[in-house]
């Protein structure tokens, strides 16, 4: 596929492997804050490409993996409901609430259906007016959008029986929320392209300043990651922090406007509460009062119970870059994609599935030597 | 999650939501337009979850190579050569 190949190529790979060899003179650490990219650096084995003094963290950039448990728990109390056609991205159908999924509500009968777009869901509350259709909002900056324009349209149609449940979340205040954090690790953060797409890159320069951190905006393909490792380390080594676009094909330092302007008609900026890692301010989207009546929260009148997590499980500390995944007790044991115990094993975006799927042979101490 | 899978315009129709074909390898699909106003048949596009969010800059896209050859990878190792 076009735009897709050539950025795969294994001779370019070891060339910008070779050119990190020689730029970088110290140990760094970097951090990226994508499932996407989190997902491809463990499958190519890109971090197993780089020099020993480079350390890749993955952040919590998986919006499945983040998604609190009593939003959850609201998910698994609406699609239970009768007459509810509750429709979802296919990630999230078997992240466990307290204690079950959504795919043990559709096996107890429930309407659960897995769709590629919200636009899907909102056809199908015009096809089925007797049900009440509901979509699991989920996701960053760059799904926002998406779900935003099925609802404006569920308006425009006057579709009252199309609802979201509301878990949308923003990346720049989680990396915030790290990097204020106490003994900080990551001196450096390849910033997610696609999210950057939507929102351009303004969001990272208060950021690159105030904690003296380079952020490079970086794409998913093998040799956009190298180079934007190389971009990092290059800053890092010359003691600069600005905030740099690699992804110049799909990324517009403004993003895309008119993505913007339909994201700020819908929603406004809300407070969330992220899986693993606590209330982040000003960290979520939530529906504006004009569209309250599409508000599943509301529609449903589910009341927030508190969540109950596995206490064997450490993905807050894999989420927050504090720990790899095999450095769990649980990983690969009694925590398996069969049988999770956190939703950073279930969804493929999430670190420790890929770890799993990739590195689950090798020792369980990461690799230091390409 | 934020997935997004480069394809090619192959036709756009404006109407209260802008919509067209688009081509990934031999699949097509419905995309909703409405984000990239600018983008025509012959363009490439960012799709993430049925909406177009990205027109694919060509000229964007040659950096990772350009960047390549500025920082010497050009490379004192011949192609195919083992190390």
């Amino acid at each position: 596929m076009r735009y897709v190949e050539e950025y795969r190529g294994a001779d370019e790979a070891r060339r910008y492997a070779r050119a990190l060899q020689s730029l970088v003179t110290r140990p760094w650490t970097l951090m990226e804050v994508c499932g996407g990219q989190t997902h491809a650096i463990v499958r190519f084995g890109i971090d197993q490409l780089l020099p020993p003094q480079i350390t890749l963290l993955h952040g919590p950039g998986c919006p499945v993996c983040v998604t609190p448990v009593e939003m959850l728990d609201k998910a698994l109390a609406i699609a239970s409901r009768p007459g509810v056609v509750f429709c979802s991205f296919g990630d999230m159908l078997r992240v466990p609430g307290s204690g079950r999924d959504l795919l043990s509500v559709k096996a107890a009968g429930g309407d659960v259906r897995i769709v590629y777009s919200p636009m899907d869901a909102l056809a199908l509350a015009e096809r089925l007016p007797e049900r009440e259709v509901v979509f699991f909002a989920v996701g960053f900056e760059t799904t926002a959008p998406a779900c935003a324009m099925a609802v404006h349209e569920a308006r425009r149609r006057g579709l009252r029986n199309f609802s979201l449940l509301v878990a949308h979340v923003l990346v720049p205040p989680a990396m915030e929320a790290l990097l204020a954090a106490p003994g900080r690790r990551m001196d450096g953060f390849l910033a997610a392209g696609h999210v950057c797409t939507i929102m351009g890159m303004e969001a990272y320069e208060p950021l690159a300043r105030a904690y003296r951190v380079p952020i490079v905006v970086t794409g998913f393909e093998p040799l956009d990651l190298l180079q934007g490792i190389h971009m990092c380390v290059a800053q890092l080594e010359s003691g600069r922090a600005t905030v740099e676009n690699q992804y110049a094909r799909a990324v517009r330092v403004v993003g895309n406007e008119s993505a913007q302007a339909m994201l700020r008609e819908v929603f406004e900026v809300v407070p969330r509460t992220w899986r693993g890692i606590g209330p982040i301010a000003a960290s979520g989207l939530g529906l504006r009062a004009a569209f309250a009546d599409w508000d599943a929260a509301r529609k449903f009148d589910v009341v927030s119970v508190g969540g109950r997590e596995d206490a064997g499980c450490q993905s807050g500390l894999v989420l927050q870059g504090r720990l790899k995944p095999p450095e769990c007790p649980a990983f690969g044991t009694r925590c398996t994609p069969d049988t999770p115990l956190g939703a950073t094993m279930v969804s493929s975006e999430g670190a420790c599935a890929a770890y799993y799927r990739y590195r689950r042979f090798q020792s369980p101490c990461p690799p230091t030597s390409p | 999650m934020c997935l997004g899978i480069p394809g090619e315009v192959l036709s756009a129709v404006d109407g209260p939501l802008r919509m067209g074909r688009v081509a990934f390898g031999g699949v097509t699909k419905d995309v909703c337009l409405a984000y990239v106003p600018e983008a025509t048949p012959g363009d490439f596009v960012v799709v993430h979850a049925g909406f177009a969010i990205s027109r694919v800059d060509p000229e964007g896209a040659r950096r990772v190579f350009a960047y390549l050859e500025e920082i010497g990878g050009t490379d004192e190792v011949r192609e195919g050569e083992s190390r």
